[in-house]
């Protein structure tokens, strides 16, 4: 006799039905728990390293215990959170929704990618504990072979992880190509499900080499092979290919679903058809295929081939042109649109400008000269923070107050998303423009003492850190009261037109009360009537 | 209503049809394929950079190996293909007896097919022809050590195939006991197969890759 109505959050009970379930909507709301979880330790490592930045010398933490906390650092941030960010949480729920589809193809292994990728972290989460490793995220060989530190148990965990990438990769090609709804043809697809697509070939095509990379590594680590061991006659050089033949397309498994989030807020918030919905979704796909062959841009300075070197540069160029297309398409979407200034939309306007700058200064360290001067400074490190926190996270967190509604079916207070995205914003800026900075500078990133004349930009880095703390704070804390306090949401709050919108919220466990039959695109906007 | 032993299939709740189903599970397992490719795939790349590297080491160490006992293997896996193909078409003109038979055939190739690697193995193992640091055999060239590592590690994995292979194997014969493969559902068993198939043919790359130098 309970006023809310059947839902798949309440169609069953207890923590078993959970622990078992096969509703990729439950396992996309697991997902994004570890997933937040991850963040939340990965920002840890992030304000204790910049505190020790505070000052030039030694100040909380010894140089190894620094060279600890980075790595540690950079391998849960992106092994743990942004690989499977986006993809695993948001796309888990949305994907069949969107397709008007009832569950992704393959509901059991998709559970299962959700139990790898928790027994994967635990191996993380081990090494952390047992002499955590301090190679950095890299794992560069020789000096992942001779350090003490536990590399085993944190690569072990990786390319475990991996293997929960793959399958959602899978998952979701299979769901893509077989699952749509009646009249959901591949053009009335929304951008989302482009993106995702676009992420799951790299996932199935580039997993598979870092995980036999990682356990080359071990190899080289337990029975000495000698492949990445110069010392045996191996070559050094050919891990950092290796690693990063995966871990280049690894970068656009992060930001190509952030693109498809970004793609939604703009149409909804602007209520406008996407500008060039054919060129969005097609650059996706040549980001995806240019992203195998650039990895070389990592290796400007270790030694391969300058003819090598030339032409990985100029195949960096290449990716800036179906990045900029999807840039300028969001833009030209706003131009004469009904624009609704939500939280949502201003994290779409914070990943236009973060990842704008970003992607610039990538451009900058693709050329040849530049980088020589640049490699290994805190300039990359602002880089790719910028892209992939200015864009990736700023996405991820948009989607998250875009899907919030659909998700838990209440609404979040806008008025302290404002106050939190203010927060995060001036923040990430701070920190990270600065390092742009300091880079420039010379000064070289993974070190834990630095000359004097760097304080002042260093101590403001890490002011910022703090202010950006206090916005995720913020963040967490509305997000968890709308829980039990928010106001309940409609089924369509945002007026917006893709499937996931058309059923309640939250969902049936089925989806649809029918299958829907699709007769228009999903950004048709002031056509909905005629159809 | 027939005496047989068949069980009919239900369709998956969130599929629309048994057409839809099946072809989502075929277009999974190749995809999963592709990765076991780039896996594989990886391997290879390092056995082509340390061949031109150290063409003589290469060209000394397959003598060490038997290419005798390598034939033999290649000519077991490809016979379990063949049944492996049998299997699946027994099970679509409904001949529960020769599916059995047929997978109980592909299974003990596959048990042969480790048998022998297992003697090659422990032949190696005897002459210390092992892995990097624990290689201890007399032998001209200076980097026959990481031929080795080459050589296990790659032979290895596609052992550790093998063993999935056979898990996989008897988990079908369980269901075909059970009667649960017929003409209208044999989805598991061309899954498997494709797998098997695809297990053979690495196998039929590292043969003469390793074994036939020269």
């Amino acid at each position: 006799m309970s006023q809310v109505p059947l839902n798949y959050l309440n169609a069953t009970k207890g923590l078993k039905s959970w622990l078992f379930t096969l509703d990729h909507k439950r396992i996309g709301i697991m997902y994004l728990m570890f997933i937040a979880i991850s963040f939340g330790l990965g920002g840890f490592f992030a304000l204790a390293l910049r505190l020790e930045l505070l000052n030039p010398k030694e100040l909380l933490f010894t140089a190894k215990q620094y060279n600890q906390l980075f790595t540690l650092h950079g391998a849960v941030m992106v092994f743990l959170f942004i690989v499977p960010s986006i993809p695993a949480s948001l796309g888990n729920f949305l994907l069949p929704l969107q397709l008007g589809a009832k569950d992704v193809a393959f509901p059991r292994l998709n559970l299962a990618s959700l139990y790898i990728y928790v027994f994967g972290g635990l191996f993380c989460v081990y090494s952390m504990f047992s002499g955590a490793v301090d190679t950095g995220w890299t794992f560069y060989t020789p000096y992942s072979i001779d350090t003490s530190t536990s590399v085993i148990s944190m690569t072990l965990g990786a390319f475990i992880l991996g293997f929960s990438s793959i399958l959602t990769g899978v998952n979701f090609i299979v769901t893509i190509h077989k699952m749509r709804a009646p009249g959901m043809t591949w053009f009335r697809m929304p951008l989302m499900v482009w993106s995702l697509y676009a992420t799951a070939i790299i996932q199935v095509l580039a997993t598979p080499v870092l995980a036999i990379t990682l356990l080359l590594l071990i190899l080289e680590r337990t029975m000495g092979i000698g492949i990445f061991n110069p010392a045996l006659g191996g070559d050094p050089v050919l891990f950092q290919h290796f690693f990063w033949f995966y871990s280049h397309p690894a970068v656009y498994i992060m930001i190509l679903p952030a693109m498809g989030v970004i793609s939604e807020l703009v149409t909804a918030f602007c209520r406008k058809n996407i500008f060039g919905y054919k060129l969005v979704a097609f650059s996706s796909l040549a980001i995806a295929i240019i992203s195998f062959f650039v990895w070389g841009h990592h290796l400007f300075v270790s030694g391969q081939s300058d003819y090598a070197a030339m032409i990985f540069s100029l195949l960096t160029y290449l990716v800036a042109i179906p990045s900029a297309v999807k840039v300028f398409n969001w833009i030209a979407t706003m131009y004469r649109g009904s624009i609704q200034i939500k939280a949502p939309f201003l994290y779409f306007l914070a990943f236009l400008f973060l990842f704008s700058i970003g992607g610039f200064t990538g451009i900058m360290l693709g050329a040849l000269s530049l980088d020589v001067h640049l490699h290994d400074t805190y300039f990359v490190v602002a880089h790719f923070h910028y892209v992939m926190m200015g864009g990736t996270v700023m996405a991820f967190i948009g989607g998250l107050h875009y899907w919030w509604p659909k998700m838990f079916g209440r609404m979040y207070s806008e008025f302290w998303a404002f106050i939190a995205w203010a927060f995060v914003m001036v923040g990430f800026n701070m920190v990270f423009f600065t390092q742009f900075i300091l880079g420039a500078k010379g000064m070289p990133r993974r070190y834990y003492s630095y000359l004097d004349q760097f304080q002042p930009l260093h101590a403001f880095s890490t002011f910022g850190s703090w202010v950006m703390a206090v916005g995720f704070i913020l963040m967490a804390f509305y997000l968890m009261d709308s829980l039990l306090n928010g106001k309940k949401a409609p089924d369509n709050p945002w007026g917006a037109l893709t499937l996931e919108w058309q059923t309640q919220s939250p969902p049936l466990t089925e989806n649809f009360i029918e299958t829907p039959v699709v007769t228009r695109g999903p950004y048709d906007f002031g056509q909905e009537k005629r159809s | 209503m027939s005496m047989t032993l068949k069980k009919p299939h239900h369709v998956a709740h969130h599929f629309a049809s048994e057409a839809q189903e099946f072809e989502s599970a075929r277009l999974g397992m190749w995809i999963f394929l592709v990765q076991e490719l780039l896996f594989f795939g990886a391997l290879f790349v390092v056995y082509a950079i340390f061949r031109w590297w150290h063409p003589e080491t290469f060209m000394e160490a397959h003598q060490y190996l038997s290419w005798k006992w390598g034939a033999f293997n290649t000519v077991v896996l490809i016979a379990s293909s063949f049944t492996m193909v049998m299997a699946v078409r027994s099970a679509q003109v409904n001949q529960r007896k020769s599916l059995i038979s047929y997978l109980s055939l592909t299974l003990i190739f596959a048990g042969v097919f480790l048998g022998v690697k297992y003697i090659e193995y422990m032949e190696k193992i005897h002459h210390g022809f092992l892995p990097g640091s624990f290689f201890s055999a007399q032998g001209v060239s200076e980097y026959l050590h990481l031929f080795f590592g080459i050589y296990f590690t790659m032979t290895g994995l596609h052992g550790l195939h093998i063993l999935v292979g056979m898990a996989l194997i008897v988990w079908l014969l369980i269901r075909s006991f059970r009667g649960e493969f017929h003409s209208e559902y044999y989805t598991p068993l061309e899954m498997v197969g494709l797998y098997w198939h695809f297990v053979d043919l690495v196998w039929i790359f590292l043969f003469p890759l390793l074994y036939l130098i020269g």
